[in-house]
């Protein structure tokens, strides 16, 4: 009895002594200063150091607007955003990608930018950046970050082979890859491993290159799905790949990027389409003396254009800050600064006098390759569409690994997809 | 059945009981080797159980990148408050449902099983909105609130099942040897609950050890975040991540759950078969 008694009551006080850790948080505020929150997505340590010493710069140059870094992450960020958007507890300066916007954008929770971007913003980034965060006519992100597909290569394998280099400014056909990736395939040897776990974003915006748009958009503004000739050259050239010539690797369709790797390293895959920020998980991965190669996605009908879901930093409409938060992004987003910003994410900035930034256009680890390809991003197809997140998961997804294993064939991918696509979309746009 | 069959019979039950174990263990243990194995290694084609090199830069790296002790007091705080209040809670409840079969006792526990099945995000934005007003965002307070909310329902039908199989007929022979009910309860009920007890609160402190979502939504500041939350950040976009760092911080946040089950085990096995036998 009393050992029990003695242990409630050793419970109770630890309890006690450990909620007395349990503080309030509060922004303070009372001394006149604005205090902004700027949530940041950064992860890899290079770019949450220079998100942080930015916000450092900017603190230190403007005493009397505060800026409070918050790591946020991409884990569930939609779901968290929008909690936190009904709460009105959302983050002033919000980091986001593109193709997240759409439903917080019509949602009323980010505040249209148009009146608040100062002009040496607007013009430094391309207008089809711009589109990408553009919906019903208002700007509700700034797109500074964004990434190509690009074919990242085993040099060794390539260049015995004989094949024809390609390069941006004359890169391969899609049916010249499908010729090379049968040249490079040999014992124990796939020319390429498609990791296609997310097949969809890979499909649509790759694509674009061939002419397919897939997504059509009436006078009205209706969308509807149509799947012509130019949507057919993509799905089609994998699917040959890995079912006709055999080579491209079959168990590679459900990998993630990341987990093609170690084929691509032991020699078992020759290249892999992987974002152009992968390069860094090959530098620090590939074992040593390994030579690697960047080289641009095959071009179709529209060249080398392919869709891109840029990242993005927003407002959120309940700010009572939004133009103080406007000129913090502003900052961030000096070309300076966003050339920080690009290397150390390993992706390549939107805005052009960064792009020129001599740092970007070395041979080194394929960068001038990547800069190279920035004029040909566009707005990924579908990412505008409302709809799109359910016909992705319900409709394409499914059809779209069924169609490239080789249990359906083109007819049947292109009846779900489009009819089963449109019925989707109909739901939403009644 | 002869001899030799039974033997047979025996040793095929070894060897699938190993099987299972084996697959059981299978993602803790190759978390290990991950954590120890260099960069080159974590993208070779032919993957070692042992690493050939092993390598502590990825805690180290971890450690670095992370506030990962912080994060691991915060999850231990909230884990452990959120089990020692559910339990203290949930237990005198569970004692008057088991003892007083009432038609609303009978309706209280289906309403407690029915309310597991509402997803986290139906209940997220309602209890922000509570714990905003309450001003108990970004707090641990408002955190251990929800765990202990989220917790009690479980907690309850656990605790209910352990009461039920403590025989009447014990604290009658009390009451019939001039034990007052306080008294009874304290002597007779709470020593024989005791194991019950533990295991909802282990129970309860995992379920809030693993937590991601809530905290995730409800703590702003890196100084509230807890360790699920904080391991997050080694994963980027399109699922891209920092391997090596993330299996070493994994591998150091599974090291309390575990600690603590093999401190209590033996009362966990005596609760769950407490809770299994009928009297």
């Amino acid at each position: 009895m009393r050992a029990l008694v003695r242990t409630a009551a050793a419970a109770a006080t630890a309890l006690a002594l450990l909620l007395t850790g349990c503080g309030t948080g509060g922004d303070g505020g009372t001394d006149g200063k604005i205090r902004l929150r700027f949530q940041s997505l950064a992860w890899q340590k290079e770019s949450v150091d220079i998100n942080k010493q930015l916000v450092g710069e900017w603190n230190a140059a403007h005493p009397d607007i505060q800026v409070q870094y918050v790591q946020g992450s991409w884990d569930s960020v939609h779901d968290q955003l929008l909690t936190s958007f009904e709460g009105g507890e959302a983050p002033d300066v919000i980091h986001d990608a593109s193709d997240d916007l759409a439903d917080f954008a019509y949602g009323g929770y980010l505040a249209d930018l148009r009146a608040l971007l100062p002009d040496r913003l607007t013009r430094d980034i391309p207008r089809q950046s711009w589109r990408t965060a553009t919906f019903d006519g208002g700007v509700y992100g700034v797109p500074f970050l964004q990434e190509p597909r690009v074919l990242i290569a085993n040099t060794r394998i390539l260049k015995e082979s004989g094949v024809r280099i390609p390069t941006p400014e004359k890169p391969w056909s899609w049916p010249e890859f499908r010729e090379v990736t049968e040249e490079l395939t040999g014992e124990g040897r796939y020319g390429v491993a498609w990791p296609l776990k997310e097949p969809v974003s890979v499909t649509l915006n790759l694509g674009l290159s061939a002419g397919g748009e897939l997504f059509h958009r009436d006078a009205d503004g209706k969308v509807t799905i149509a799947m012509g000739e130019g949507d057919q050259v993509v799905p089609g050239t994998i699917h040959d790949q890995v079912n006709t010539d055999r080579s491209a690797a079959r168990t590679a369709l459900g990998m993630g990027g990341g987990d093609t790797l170690p084929g691509f390293f032991g020699g078992k895959y020759a290249m892999v389409p992987l974002g152009f920020s992968y390069r860094q998980q090959v530098v620090e991965q590939a074992p040593k003396g390994f030579e690697w190669t960047v080289l641009p996605a095959p071009a179709g009908r529209d060249g080398l254009a392919q869709g891109v879901s840029p990242q993005t930093l927003s407002v959120a409409e309940d700010s009572p800050h939004k133009k103080e938060a406007v000129r913090f992004i502003d900052f961030l987003l000096r070309p300076a600064n966003m050339v920080r910003l690009a290397k150390g994410d390993w992706m390549l900035p939107t805005g052009t006098e960064a792009l020129a930034d001599p740092a970007l256009h070395t041979a080194d680890r394929g960068w001038a390759t990547g800069a190279a390809l920035a004029g040909t991003l566009r707005s990924a197809p579908a990412q505008s569409v409302r709809g799109y997140p359910e016909w992705k998961d319900k409709v394409a997804t499914p059809a779209l690994q069924e169609y490239y294993s080789g249990a359906i064939d083109a007819a049947e991918l292109k009846k779900r997809l489009v009819a089963d696509g449109n019925r989707v979309l109909a739901r939403y746009q009644r | 059945m002869s001899m030799r069959t039974k033997r047979s019979v025996r040793a095929g039950q070894y060897l699938a009981l190993l099987c299972y174990l084996v697959f059981l263990a299978f993602p803790f243990l190759w978390l290990i080797s991950t954590a120890f194995k260099p960069a080159p290694e974590l993208g070779s084609l032919h993957p070692t159980w042992i690493p050939q090199h092993p390598t502590l830069d990825n805690f180290r790296q971890a450690f670095d990148e992370q506030p990962l002790l912080r994060a691991a007091a915060n999850s231990l705080i909230a884990a452990l408050s959120a089990g020692a209040i559910a339990v203290v809670i949930a237990t005198p409840m569970a004692y008057v449902m088991a003892r007083h079969r009432t038609r609303l006792a009978t309706a209280a526990t289906g309403w407690v099983v029915v309310s597991q099945a509402f997803p986290f995000v139906l209940l997220i934005i309602p209890l922000f909105l509570v714990l905003k007003h309450l001003h108990l965002i970004n707090t641990l307070w408002g955190l251990i609130m929800v765990y202990v909310v989220w917790a009690l329902p479980f907690a309850l039908w656990m605790l209910v099942g352990y009461v039920r199989a403590v025989p009447p007929e014990l604290e009658e022979a009390a009451a019939v040897d001039g034990a007052g009910r306080l008294r009874t309860l304290v002597s007779v009920t709470a020593p024989l609950l005791a194991p019950g007890i533990v295991a909802t609160a282990l129970f309860a402190f995992i379920t809030a050890w693993n937590e991601f979502f809530f905290a995730l939504v409800l703590l702003k500041t890196p100084e509230k975040q807890t360790l699920p939350v904080v391991l997050t950040h080694f994963l980027g976009a399109e699922g891209a991540s920092d391997l090596g760092p993330l299996a070493a911080a994994a591998f150091l946040a599974t090291l309390p759950s575990l600690v603590l089950f093999a401190v209590i085990q033996r009362r966990i096995t005596g609760g769950m078969l407490a809770g299994a036998v009928k009297s």
